[in-house]
């Protein structure tokens, strides 16, 4: 579904992902995990199409060219990203960014669009899953939210959306138990043999709740260790200092 | 339509910049005595009207044009200007929708504005003027029944004689400025409104003006009166045919509420704002003012200006009764070569007189714009007071944005309080609202539509929608 293959990232002359390579097929899950300033929030933001980066190296998104498709066409195609900080707009109601998103992917995508009604009962029912406040629908855009707000809003986003990549850029940092559980449960309601997640995260703790099946250690802008769910849990244990 | 107007139509997409091609009776040009005793006898006006006319244009001679404005403009030559042009179909005035000129019927239809019976669905009564003269309105007979009249000016004139001669120049006197005084020597055709005691208007009224003509300056003058414990909404819309000439509306709106009575007033302006270089558009020079006359009365403007080349108006309100209200809610967007200096007054005369003005300026492009507002509290008008609230959107680097308060405090008892803003639409913000499928055209759309939120719900839920439409395909080509 996505091959990175040897991806190069500088901002203004600073390397920050060198000869970066992933592969991630249908119904993956990956982890990256990684220390502050290893590439992580660089790699989610290359890939939902974020400008201000010189890049060179390819990225293939169903075998098609990332870098030539704009940030909302990606978004058309599936690929989904749970902000590390997510923006406030003021003066929009959530509802209606939600409705407004969803209906540009569906019409993108040749499907219907959803009436007022449909919308509300699709959006009732997935927040109703992920234990999101409704009266927060009708408030504007994240203004005003907690951080955990900010971040249960993302996955309720993303459960609308039903995306087939969905790339969680450190979506449960500053998060309680209770909004950890919200996070992972958006997750694997969606996990199925078609749907593939990369999850960024500094932590071991998000996934007790959503088990990978690949984990990778990225430092200095290069994965340099990769296995299962164990080397998560062996990175906990020593620290990303001993490592290597 | 000459091959040179198509070019300049297929251009951009002005939804409106279609002419119709329909003859014309036009008074000769120029400006002087003679071109207004033309338009006062072709209206078959009374002879003080006349005179109102005569005096306004003996005034007219002493006046100068204005030059504080912000947005300069070339040097205007009033003696090359035609002052009245009325489709020649017009001259004997049908008596119904169905006697009109297809072509003027057609026009409306291109326009979105239904005249014939389909406006029945839209529940709301409209006045259509094109260039010079009122061509029809609709729903006439049902608010009859009530009490109410809206029609032309030019009918008012005639039919309603007492109500036009008593209140007429009293918001906007003939000795007014440059502009409104040229209006009241001019003035061609507008909507008059009269709703009487303890009547609610029970739909809105509406008029919809269209400059056609080439080379003609459009000035229409429109007439509110609320008598006591009324209310009406009332509505303007604006368009005008792509030329690359400039066009000069000139026009004078009065709003008179009486002891507890309620105007509400609301203007969708997309006058033809030029083309991308600048070049053509309207300049939109308007006097708009309301008298909150009687006790505990309301007067609330509504605006939401893209539109023209130059605007440049102040709608404002007198607070003289006791406890009135004057309320102000604005969306200026201007993109392009387009500029705009607007705002409004609010004079408190009365003891307990409240004010509001919210302010949402956006520009693009080139464009510059100018919030200029006075908040003024007279000596006798105590326990008085204001709230301002001023925001500003920018967009790229090469537009600019100015806020120019003028607050006047004279006596102890009352506050004011001001509040700006100056912000720009953020990478961040469009950049997630993409990530989420939108085109930057849509993301910038969906956060200036955020931005005006307070402004937009003001307007009469029929227009609301139009409106935010109409804000997103303004700023079409600011984002690149």
């Amino acid at each position: 579904m996505l091959k990175i293959n040897n991806l190069n990232a500088n901002i203004e002359d600073k390397s920050i992902l060198k000869d970066f390579s992933l592969n991630i097929n249908p119904g993956e899950v990956h982890a990256i995990m990684g220390p502050n300033g290893s590439g992580k929030s660089t790699l989610s933001n290359i890939l939902s199409g974020k400008k201000g980066y010189e890049i060179s190296g390819e990225v293939l998104f169903e075998n098609k060219n990332l870098f030539e498709l704009e940030t909302e066409e990606r978004a058309h195609k599936g690929i989904f990203l749970a902000f590390q900080y997510p923006l406030e707009i003021p003066g929009v109601n959530t509802n209606i960014f939600l409705k407004t998103s969803l209906n540009a992917i569906r019409k993108a995508k040749g499907e219907k669009e959803l009436d007022a009604i449909e919308f509300l009962k699709l959006v009732k029912e997935k927040a109703k899953e992920l234990k999101f406040d409704e009266e927060k629908l009708n408030r504007q855009l994240n203004v005003g939210f907690s951080g955990g707000e900010k971040k249960k809003n993302e996955i309720l986003q993303m459960s609308m959306l039903s995306p087939k990549l969905s790339i969680l850029d450190e979506t449960d940092s500053g998060l309680d138990i209770d909004a950890l559980k919200v996070v992972s449960d958006g997750v694997n309601t969606l996990r199925n043999k078609d749907n593939s997640f990369l999850i960024i995260t500094h932590y071991q703790r998000l996934l007790d709740y959503i088990k990978p099946d690949f984990v990778h250690v990225l430092m200095n802008g290069k994965i340099i260790k990769s296995g299962g769910p164990e080397l998560a849990l062996e990175l906990e244990k020593k620290g990303y200092e001993n490592f290597n | 339509m000459d091959t040179r107007e198509k070019d300049i139509e297929n251009l951009k997409d002005y939804k409106y910049g279609f002419s119709t091609d329909i003859e014309n009776i036009r008074a000769p040009k120029g400006l002087n005595e003679d071109v207004i005793k033309f338009i006062s006898n072709i209206k078959k006006e009374p002879k003080w009207m006349l005179d109102f006319r005569l005096k306004s244009f003996k005034r007219l001679q002493n006046l100068k044009e204005p030059d504080w404005q912000k947005p300069k403009y070339p040097k205007i030559d009033y003696q090359d200007l035609y002052y009245y042009s009325a489709p020649k179909s017009m001259s004997d005035k049908p008596k119904s929708l169905d006697e009109l000129d297809p072509k003027l019927l057609e026009t409306y239809k291109k326009l979105g504005i239904p005249l014939q019976e389909q406006a029945r669905l839209n529940g709301i009564a409209i006045d259509a003027v094109f260039d010079s003269v009122s061509v029809a309105t609709t729903f006439k007979d049902e608010l009859t029944k009530q009490g109410i009249i809206f029609c032309s000016m030019s009918e008012a004139i005639q039919k309603h004689s007492d109500l036009v001669k008593k209140y007429l120049g009293t918001v906007i006197p003939t000795t007014d400025h440059f502009f409104a005084t040229l209006n009241s020597a001019v003035f061609t055709d507008g909507s008059f409104v009269y709703i009487p005691e303890g009547v609610r208007c029970p739909m809105e009224l509406s008029t919809y003006f269209r400059i056609n003509a080439s080379q003609t300056g459009q000035f229409e003058r429109t007439l509110i009166i609320a008598d006591k414990g009324s209310y009406v909404s009332y509505l303007e819309g604006c368009t005008a045919p792509m030329r690359d000439e400039n066009q000069l509306h000139a026009a004078n709106v009065e709003l008179i509420a009486l002891d507890d009575a309620e105007i509400k007033y609301s203007t969708v302006q997309n006058w033809y704002p030029g083309d991308e270089n600048g070049k053509g558009g309207i300049y939109n020079f308007v006097t708009k003012r309301g008298l909150c006359k009687g006790r505990n009365s309301k007067i609330s403007w509504t605006q939401v200006e893209t539109g023209s080349a130059i605007t440049w108006k102040y709608p404002s309100c007198i607070l003289k009764g006791d406890n009135s209200i004057g309320e102000f809610y604005s969306i200026a967007i201007t993109n392009n070569h387009q500029k705009a200096d607007t705002g409004t007054k609010m004079i408190h005369l009365g003891k307990n007189t409240k004010s509001k003005i919210i302010s949402k300026g956006i520009s693009a492009g080139f464009s510059d714009m100018t919030y200029r507002g006075l908040v003024d509290i007279n000596p006798k008008a105590k326990n008085s007071s204001n709230y301002t609230q001023c925001d500003s959107l920018l967009m790229g680097n090469k537009c600019g944005a100015h806020t120019v308060p003028y607050i006047k405090n004279k006596n102890f008892n009352s506050n004011i309080a001001h509040e700006a803003t100056t912000s720009k639409i953020s990478e961040e913000q469009l950049h997630y609202c993409q990530q989420r499928g939108l085109n930057p055209e849509e993301a910038v759309g969906l956060i200036v539509n955020g931005f005006c939120k307070e402004v937009l719900q003001q307007l009469p839920m029929e227009f609301a929608v139009e409106a935010q439409k109409l804000v997103g395909i303004s700023l079409e080509g600011s984002v690149g």
